[in-house]
């Protein structure tokens, strides 16, 4: 029997670390300092970030009769996870322990959240991918809830459960139509199916089409399916909410580039319309109710809704033009975002979050690294130059521009426009305000100092350099051929 | 012969009457029950297919819609108990520490 | 005449017919006597203690979700264990990658102690 077992490699040593961090906690005395499971969960994840770059270097293959494909694009991807899931980590190993969450179980589920993402990433085949969406979910069902002595978080967790059960359904009965109607999972076939017979589709495939489409919105949280994203990001451990807004949302878009996009493209008429209504309403209503928020925390969230309406920009583009910026804007968003709920993580003081506005007044003169780091990410967020959020939005608005999506453009640079207003008020509170929370925790957590730095050199330097990782997104994209 | 548009019909019934449920029961566990009665809706749908299609591929996939099923629904009620401890409560309407 | 469904049908009207007719013969002859034991949930059984509607142990619960999951891994190994010979090594290997995953969340569940009744 012929089996590749390469191109599984990054997805199962990051399982490997994740099981091997589930055992070593159970052997590690209550008492006694977890950290060494911190230190292998970031090891496992280097190591995993190697393997993606020899893999890189290497030709890209497939598995399980191309079932699992890792290309570049699933490697670009596979890097923004590893990311994502290290950059949580970091900073989240002070906020675990103050919050009293369980240290091992924790670090487990992000791992094991990271190789359903790249599963998913990777997936040729419509159940793979069902089975990489699944992983992921349900490990991060579990890490809203891990902050058991707070009501919130359970009812967060509650609430992402029923909404991501209910998109699954929706998802999972348009993988079934879309089986019947093109006779196979594997998308490489079900592509072949749709070019072969440009017009004869029976009516379920064209609906398990938008069903699928309705699962995904569902999962990015585009606005008729956004109205569960501010209480589940608002409910959850702020590092929790971090990596659901950057890994779970790329991870989701990876598949939807990779299935609606590309394999499915042939149904493009059918949804393209409502798509571009999706994409405006999505980045206007979340411009619009982020301005209203107290918290900060949850104005980030309804910020992330808006990013997920920029991000459909070039979803709406189509194929060809699209690729590129997506990819792009999604690497800039991941440094940006997690450099701020990094930030805003370590705003912590025992076991309650300081995430209002007023928490941060003062925050320039009393930590002026964390603050000078967070008014970048605020800036670049808000699409200023030369930060890595304008070169992404210049990108994205261009596609829309050069495809002759004008309207799209416009739209998009008065929603940009309008973010000012709130990303500007955290400057506003941590310059020229007074009071406020001290930031305690800040001064005993080394790591995410690490975080945030790691975060800011990012977004400065996607910001001033872009070339390199442009031409990256391009190939990336131009692999799924 | 049951024709195939009959088990279709048959799954999209269910599908919607776990739909339904979902949206206006107010008891968690049936909204629960709900959510498995829509992915069993569908496990019928593949079913079908493969029998009509003449492939096994989607008996398998069935096979994994079960064990993720399973998942699913024991994280589900692990999470209800969890919300039950602060609330008291299974109404869903009764969660307004965050604004729905 | 010819609709498959017709003899499932008569089967229907037939039983239907008979479990009415039973039931109204009964009620009309049979003798009659009523006692607070006729409303008991099991007639001739043990008088029954207490409520039925109590609060019983979260410790079932958590029993009954780990026999759910577990018992779902019976769903791979059966088509494995019948396709066996066929898989070969590489099946064997395979099933024992699944079952060294399994093992890991059973050893979690001994250690955290879910396993133990008091």
């Amino acid at each position: 029997m012929d089996v590749n077992l390469v191109p599984l490699l990054p997805a199962v040593q990051v399982l490997v670390t994740a099981l091997v961090v589930t055992l070593r906690d159970l052997f590690i005395k209550d008492g006694e300092s977890r950290g060494v499971l911190a230190f292998y969960s970031l090891v496992g994840l280097g190591l995993a970030a190697a393997e993606v770059f020899f893999l890189l270097g290497g030709r890209q293959e497939g598995a399980f009769n191309d079932s699992y494909m890792l290309d570049r694009f699933a490697l670009f991807f596979a890097l923004i996870f590893i990311l994502a899931a290290a950059l949580t980590i970091l900073s989240a190993i002070d906020y675990v322990r103050q919050t009293g969450m369980r240290e091992g179980e924790f670090y487990a589920l992000i791992l094991f959240a990271t190789v359903g993402m790249i599963v998913m990433a990777a997936a040729n085949d419509l159940m793979v991918f069902f089975l990489g969406l699944e992983t992921m979910s349900i490990a991060v069902y579990v890490l809203t809830g891990m902050w058991r002595s707070n009501g919130r978080s359970s009812e967060a967790a509650m609430k992402y459960f029923l909404m991501g059960a209910f998109a699954t359904g929706f998802l999972l009965y348009g993988i079934a139509l879309i089986y019947g109607a093109t006779g196979s999972t594997n998308l490489a076939q079900i592509s072949a199916y749709l070019l072969d017979q440009p017009s004869e589709w029976p009516v379920y495939l064209i609906g398990g089409g938008f069903l699928l489409l309705i699962g995904f919105a569902f999962k990015v949280g585009a606005v008729p399916f956004h109205f569960w994203v501010p209480d589940v990001y608002e409910g959850a451990p702020t590092p929790v909410t971090g990596f659901m807004s950057v890994a779970v949302k790329a991870a989701a878009f990876a598949a939807w580039a990779r299935i609606l996009l590309y394999k499915l493209s042939p149904l493009d008429n059918d949804w393209v319309f409502p798509l571009w209504i999706i994409a405006i309403a999505t980045m206007t209503l979340g411009n619009l109710l982020a301005i209203t928020q107290h918290s900060i925390k949850r104005m980030l969230a309804y910020s992330s809704i808006a990013h997920a309406g920029y991000l459909l920009i070039p979803i709406v583009v189509g194929v060809e033009w699209g690729g590129l910026p997506l990819l792009f804007y999604l690497l800039a968003y991941s440094f940006m975002t997690l450099g701020a709920f990094a930030v805003l993580t370590s705003m912590t003081e025992g076991d309650e979050s300081k995430d209002g506005y007023s928490d941060f007044a003062g925050l320039g003169f009393k930590r002026p690294f964390l603050a000078l780091a967070m008014a970048l990410f605020m800036l670049s967020l808000a699409g200023f130059p030369p930060l890595a959020g304008f070169t992404g939005k210049f990108y994205v608005f261009r596609s829309a521009v050069l495809s002759g999506h004008l309207n799209l453009a416009i739209i998009g640079v008065l929603n940009s426009l309008l973010s000012v207003i709130f990303y500007l008020r955290v400057i506003v509170a941590m310059y020229m305000e007074e009071g406020g929370a001290a930031g305690k925790s800040f001064r005993q957590a080394p790591f995410v100092y690490i975080a945030v730095a790691i975060a800011l050199l990012g977004t400065i330097y996607l910001g001033i350099l872009p070339a390199d990782a442009l031409d990256w997104s391009r190939r990336a994209f131009g692999s799924l051929e | 012969m049951i024709a195939l548009h009959n088990y279709l019909i048959l799954s999209a019934v269910i599908f919607s009457i776990g739909v339904i449920g979902v949206l206006i029961r107010r008891n968690l566990i049936v909204v629960l029950m709900s959510i498995e009665l829509m992915l069993n809706a569908v496990n019928l749908t593949f079913i079908a297919f493969s029998r009509y299609l003449g492939s096994t591929d989607g008996q398998v996939i069935v096979f994994f819609v079960m064990a993720v099923a399973a998942a699913e629904a024991v994280i589900g009620l692990a999470i209800i108990i969890s919300v039950y401890r602060h609330r008291q409560s299974l109404d869903p309407q009764e969660m307004q520490l965050l604004k729905w | 005449m010819n609709h498959p469904f017709l003899p499932l049908l008569v089967m229907f009207a037939v039983a239907s017919v008979i479990v009415v007719a039973l039931l109204t013969v009964a009620s009309l002859f049979g003798p009659k006597s009523t006692n607070a034991a006729k409303n008991d949930p099991f007639e001739s059984g043990n008088p029954p203690t207490g409520d039925a509607r109590i609060r019983f142990s979260v410790r079932f619960y958590l029993v009954a979700m780990l026999f759910l999951i577990f018992d779902l891994e019976v769903v791979f190994l059966y088509p494995w264990a019948i396709y066996f010979r066929h898989l070969g090594v590489f099946g064997l290997i395979q099933m024992g990658i699944f079952l060294v995953i399994l093992t890991v969340g059973y050893v979690y569940v001994w250690k955290k102690g879910a396993l133990e009744w008091d």
